[in-house]
């Protein structure tokens, strides 16, 4: 399907949901969660960036070509987070004696 | 694929064999470059999660500091403006240009607000002397934590904002060009390529704002 073939009832169903999306995040973010405000937040705002990524984008019609560099993207990002966060929050499972 | 403009008044550029891999060579290079873009925030996005990690009490506490409503404001308005510029996208793939124009317009405008909003919420911190540095004052016991909190919340918004305004210069610029008829069906990468860029700057914005803004909403 070519992105010049999306409607305009496409992008607006989805700028509304993100505005929903918004305001749930502001809602829920209002509620003790504890560990869990953290975790609700991060999914929102992941959905929100992927609908924003899949249809704004246009990396829903994309070719897979893009998919590929997004994913590359990704996952090096993934792996500074994933090996720094390793290093500081694993230093005080060291004990000396 | 056939070619329906004749070669010397196309617009493809003449190491390409039809418009479509020039365009597809455009967008892959925008990706790319978006993709050194998460590596650029990504870094702040880093630091922001060990320190968050090391101070999650002293952040939340923080973070009631920020003005809440005025950060959900600028996300509908940023998310407002990804709307009009993926309309502006639109109007130039099928060819209307007083739609290209418009959406462009509304696009400057509703980035304009959001760094009115921005700089709004600078002065505050002046004001309250949360900004880093030798005048910055913060009650005890966070006051070094308040420190880094805010430090990193004028990094990543300041860097955020500058994009903001690289954006409303290439919109500009598109503007201009859209004005004078230089964006049709058969050619609009500019605006497309742009729109990524804007969208981009967008998305940076819809993390931002849960982990700066709402960390502290459940404790008032």
């Amino acid at each position: 399907m070519n992105e010049a073939a999306v409607s305009i009832k496409t992008y607006a169903f989805i700028f509304v949901t993100l505005l929903f999306l918004t305001a749930t995040t502001f809602l829920v973010s209002g509620v003790d969660l504890g560990g869990l405000n953290a975790v609700a937040a991060l999914v929102i705002a992941m959905v929100k960036a992927l609908l924003v990524a899949l249809f704004f984008m246009h990396l829903r019609y994309s070719r897979p070509l893009m998919m590929v560099v997004v994913a590359a993207g990704l996952l090096w990002l993934g792996i500074m987070i994933t090996l720094t966060l390793g290093d500081f929050l694993t230093r005080g499972w060291l004990t000396y004696r | 694929m056939a070619q329906t403009i004749a070669p010397h008044f196309s617009q493809v550029a003449h190491q390409f064999d039809s418009a479509e891999q020039q365009r597809d060579a455009a967008t892959l290079g925008m990706w790319i470059f978006l993709a050194t873009e998460v590596m650029f925030f990504g870094g702040l996005f880093t630091t922001y999660s060990v320190y968050r990690a090391l101070h999650p009490l002293a952040f939340a506490e923080v973070s009631r500091h920020l003005n809440i409503t005025l950060g959900t404001i600028n996300t509908a308005v940023l998310i407002a403006s990804s709307f009009t510029m993926v309309l502006a996208v639109y109007g130039a793939q099928h060819s209307r240009r007083k739609m290209l124009v418009l959406c462009l317009v509304l696009t400057m405008l509703l980035g304009s607000v959001f760094l009115g909003i921005k700089f709004y919420e600078y002065y505050q911190k002046f004001v309250e002397h949360f900004v880093p540095g030798s005048a910055f004052q913060f009650p005890a016991p966070y006051t070094r934590e308040a420190e880094m909190f805010f430090s990193l919340y004028f990094l990543m918004t300041g860097l955020h904002a500058l994009h903001m305004i690289v954006g409303l210069g290439l919109l500009a610029t598109l503007t201009i060009l859209a004005w004078r008829g230089r964006f049709s069906s058969s050619y609009y990468n500019p605006v497309e390529l742009s729109g990524l860029y804007w969208h981009f700057v967008d998305l940076i914005w819809i993390f931002l704002y849960p982990l700066l803004y709402l960390i502290g909403h459940h404790l008032r």
